[in-house]
């Protein structure tokens, strides 16, 4: 590589890491791709916290939340507020959920692979719209998405596609085949239930092949006609309650055919094995190449960058690892030019990683988030988080990102020298106007400030 | 208001026959010139796919109710029924301050509006409904942003999008301001004036600083004007935020009221904002969508509380607005297995404000009969989502038939805009 080894510790701590903690530009400075790829390893990304529930057990206390509620209703007493309890439910599990990926953030030293990991989780984005999925991201990111980070993008799709989080989020859970069993039981009952393609639609346009590949709506309703029966087992079904549970009675009976290929009938399997090809799919190879060059690089990505990534995608048949590595040693990832713009959480975590603290209160950190446009858990839609600069960079964003710089410096300078912290933050990357700059600040913290509302800390 | 101050008289007469304005002199001119100067747009964009068939519930069509089951609205005097527009339609129940509008002739619904896109993806369509041309990511720019380049002299059009990032719709070359609730820049403090000369040989980050403290001192000055005191943010909102969560529509309310009367205060202001652009998500009602309550239901109260926000806040002036609301898309006509509704094609558009003329229905209706359901499956579109934006920007702001076809809407020779929509 071409690059001077400074500016590439810079730009592996900044752009591809989180932002540089103190010493770390050093420490990566005699071989900074090689600080990189160590950080690649099979088991995948941190666990957040090894005590957190499962989903299963958040799906129960969800569901006991719910039964209290009508049990208090059928006796005729005051039902308890459910405003109140899911306010409740929500501070007990989701916040702490939440402070941990930050404190995460905040302070690994393996700052590529969290990074890496976050891209996964908006990847396959599952967003606080109802109260349950709220207290389910944390448990689904643990559970389904961390530990697949460097393994197969199959067995991340198929984990992320039968997860209780994922099922509920996008109303996979209740999609029964309109000729099931299940179906017409319930039409003989009187309640009638069908068919939900949301999920089936946005893993197609959104996880894998997306809508470059040109399939229609009618290959969205037959994959979801495969895919009928991936649910969750119920409160009342023993070990398989709150857990992923293939209901064989609400599956679609038959063959199907999805973007051209014949799948006989086959249950689980059906759908798992549309999966399996649309994974391998060239298609699915490109948009994530474009999705992870554009992350980590620019918002027009480098064609021979995504070439690159889709080559070695499909060469190694969706190893995720490998194509990790790629990105490390591709010239295009160390362009001296930083043409991506921080996200408010990308801004924040990297905020505190410079002034070698973290996110204190949670409610500190989910406020001045909310007040930058991106608030926690909250993606918009399912394509999760926008990944371009023209998203974040917006004048009323930059106003509040200055306001809460002001504040948070004059907390966390300390006695500190500012000009000491931004070589720190930015070694060879900062430049000779912002250092000056810095210099002449009138106190400590105004020069904190200055440093974090630099163009170079702005941007990665 | 006289009679020469109608928009007849201006648009129609004067801009819309070059003839008689060569001759008309400076006067005139300038008469025109300061009466477009007062008209206002206002373009909401409702993001998930809002249906139609809730938010412009058609109960007088004979296959309504049979198609929607559980999730229907039930018919005009019902307990929780629509309210009444005419023998076909009327309002969703939660939509009280916009019925009284439609009753004063001020709201409008075009209930089968659909942009030309088919393929039910929300980005996709959204990118379409926003981008304004016909190919999917074919513009980086929004079509109201290349309205304001169309607009008048220099510095007339002013564009400002509520919410803490530019909706793609306003972005472009015209540098437009965005605004969200809670800002605390102190204009007198250092710190903006050495960012500024930082920022000095990085021009997209000295424009974004410069506008974004200059929309923070007008938003201080705007704020002092309204009254409604706002409830700090809770916990519960900022994490429980979302359509199926209750503290929304106890404590969400008057809050997104303040955002209507807020925006009024920027738009009535000396050099106020003349177009704004507002996003309202979670519409995209897959599961559980209620009818004439449920999460659907507390959305809508969401709109109607901005739009009645809006209405009162621009006071005088609402006289001169025109209010759009949009979706990407509507919804199935059928009600799935969920109790909730999948993506669809048409839907329902609101045109709204003291501005609009008086009347009906906009566009036709293609009624919910099996044999006219798109793909036997959704409300089949009567109107090109570009062909009411284009009426409206003709009758309302003056647009050219040159500046749509050339600039706005580049590859939309072909339809012709929605005209008489304004008064």
């Amino acid at each position: 590589m071409g690059y001077d080894k400074n500016l590439m510790a810079a730009i592996a701590t900044t752009r591809l890491g989180l932002g540089a903690k103190a010493d770390e530009i050093i420490a990566a400075k005699s071989d900074p791709q090689g600080w990189l790829s160590t950080q690649i390893r099979p088991q995948g990304a941190e666990i957040i916290d090894p005590q957190m529930a499962s989903s299963a057990d958040r799906l129960a206390q969800y569901r006991e939340f719910q039964t209290t509620r009508k049990q208090a209703r059928a006796a005729g007493e005051p039902a308890p507020d459910p405003v109140k309890m899911a306010i409740q439910l929500i501070r007990r599990d989701a916040g702490p959920d939440f402070a941990g990926r930050l404190n995460l953030a905040a302070n690994t030293d393996a700052s590529f692979r969290e990074r890496w990991a976050l891209f996964w989780a908006n990847h396959f984005t599952v967003s606080a719209t109802k109260v349950v999925t709220a207290t389910l991201i944390g448990p689904f990111e643990q559970e389904a998405i961390r530990p697949h980070v460097f393994g197969r993008f199959e067995d991340l799709l198929v984990a992320s596609s039968s997860h209780p989080a994922m099922l509920l989020y996008l109303d996979q859970a209740r999609s029964f085949g309109p000729d099931s069993k299940a179906a017409q039981f319930l039409e003989r009952s009187g309640k009638p239930a069908g068919l939900n393609e949301n999920l089936a639609r946005e893993i197609m346009e959104l996880h894998t092949v997306g809508v470059q590949a040109g399939y229609r709506q009618a290959d969205v309703t037959e994959f979801a006609r495969a895919m009928t029966g991936w649910s969750i087992g119920a409160l009342n079904e023993g070990d398989r309650s709150g857990k992923f549970y293939f209901r064989e009675n609400a599956h679609e009976p038959g063959a199907r055919v999805i973007l051209g290929k014949h799948y006989p009938e086959a249950g689980y399997d059906q759908a798992r094995w549309v999966m399996r090809d649309l994974a391998a799919s060239p298609f699915t190879a490109n948009h994530l190449a474009v999705k992870i060059a554009r992350h980590f690089v620019a918002d027009d990505p480098p064609p021979a960058l995504v070439a690159r990534l889709k080559t070695a995608y499909l060469g190694s048949h969706g190893d995720l690892a490998v194509v990790a590595q790629t990105l490390i040693r591709s010239p295009e990832t160390w362009t001296p030019q930083a043409s991506k713009f921080k996200s408010p959480y990308e801004f924040l975590v990297s905020s505190w990683r410079a002034a070698g603290t973290g996110p204190g209160e949670i409610q500190d950190a989910v406020r001045a988030m909310t007040a930058m446009g991106q608030k926690p858990l909250s993606a918009p839609s399912p394509k999760g988080w926008p990944d371009e600069s023209a998203a974040w960079l917006d004048p009323d964003d930059l106003v509040k990102r200055m306001a809460w710089s002001e504040t948070f410096s004059a907390q966390a300078v300390a006695d500190r020298d500012p000009g000491q912290l931004a070589e720190a933050a930015l070694g060879a990357r900062l430049t000779p106007l912002a250092g000056k700059t810095i210099g002449r600040a009138e106190t400590r913290a105004e020069g904190l400030s200055i440093l974090l509302m630099s163009p170079e800390f702005q941007r990665r | 208001m006289t009679p020469f101050f109608t928009r007849r008289a201006l648009v129609g007469g004067a801009l819309g026959v070059g003839v008689t304005l060569e001759f008309a002199g400076s006067r005139a001119f300038a008469a025109v010139d300061r009466a477009l100067a007062r008209k206002k747009l206002v373009v909401i964009v409702c993001r998930g796919g809002l249906d139609g068939l809730s938010l412009s519930p058609p109960v007088g069509d004979p296959a309504y109710a049979a198609l929607r089951g559980p999730i229907a609205i039930p018919g005009f005097g019902q307990g929780g029924g629509a309210l009444k527009l005419d023998e076909t339609f009327g309002l969703h129940p939660a939509m009280v301050q916009t019925y009284a509008l439609a009753q004063k002739g001020q709201a409008r619904i075009v209930p089968a509006v659909a942009t030309p896109d088919r393929e039910r993806s929300h980005f996709e369509a959204q990118d379409m409904l926003e981008s304004g041309v016909t190919k999917v990511y074919g513009s980086a720019s929004g079509w109201l942003n290349r309205v304001l380049q169309t607009m008048g002299p220099a510095g007339k059009g002013v564009g400002l999008s509520v919410g803490p990032t530019a909706p793609l719709i306003l972005r472009g070359p015209v540098e437009t301001a965005s605004w969200s609730p809670g800002g605390a820049a102190e204009p007198d403090r250092r710190l903006p004036g050495i960012l500024q000369d930082l920022y000095a040989h990085d021009p997209q980050l000295s424009a974004a600083l410069a506008t974004g403290l200059s929309t923070e001192v007008m938003a201080k000055t705007a704020q002092a004007q309204v009254a409604t005191a706002a409830a700090s943010t809770t916990e519960g909102q900022v994490m429980a935020g979302g359509p199926t969560v209750a503290p929304a529509l106890r404590q969400g309310l008057p809050q997104t009221r303040k955002l209507g009367t807020t925006l009024a205060a920027f738009m009535t202001e000396d050099n106020g904002k003349q177009v704004a652009a507002v996003s309202i998500d979670n519409f995209d009602t897959h599961a559980n969508q209620g009818s004439s309550q449920g999460q659907l239901a507390t959305r809508l109260a969401y709109l109607d509380a901005f739009i009645g926000g809006l209405s009162d806040g621009l006071g005088p002036a609402w006289n001169d607005t025109i209010v759009v609301s949009v979706t990407e898309f509507g919804r199935t006509a059928r009600v799935n297995g969920t109790n909730g509704t999948d993506h669809g094609t048409a839907s329902t558009a609101l045109l709204m404000g003291g501005a609009i003329r008086r009347g009906g229905i906009v566009g036709d209706w293609p009624t919910l009969q099996q044999a006219r359901l798109f793909e036997n499956r959704d409300t089949a579109p009567t109107v090109d989502m570009r062909a009411l934006f284009k009426g409206v920007l003709t009758d309302h702001l003056g647009l050219s038939r040159a500046a749509l076809n050339g600039v706005v809407f580049p590859d939309s020779g072909g339809i012709e805009p929605l005209r008489g929509l304004a008064a």
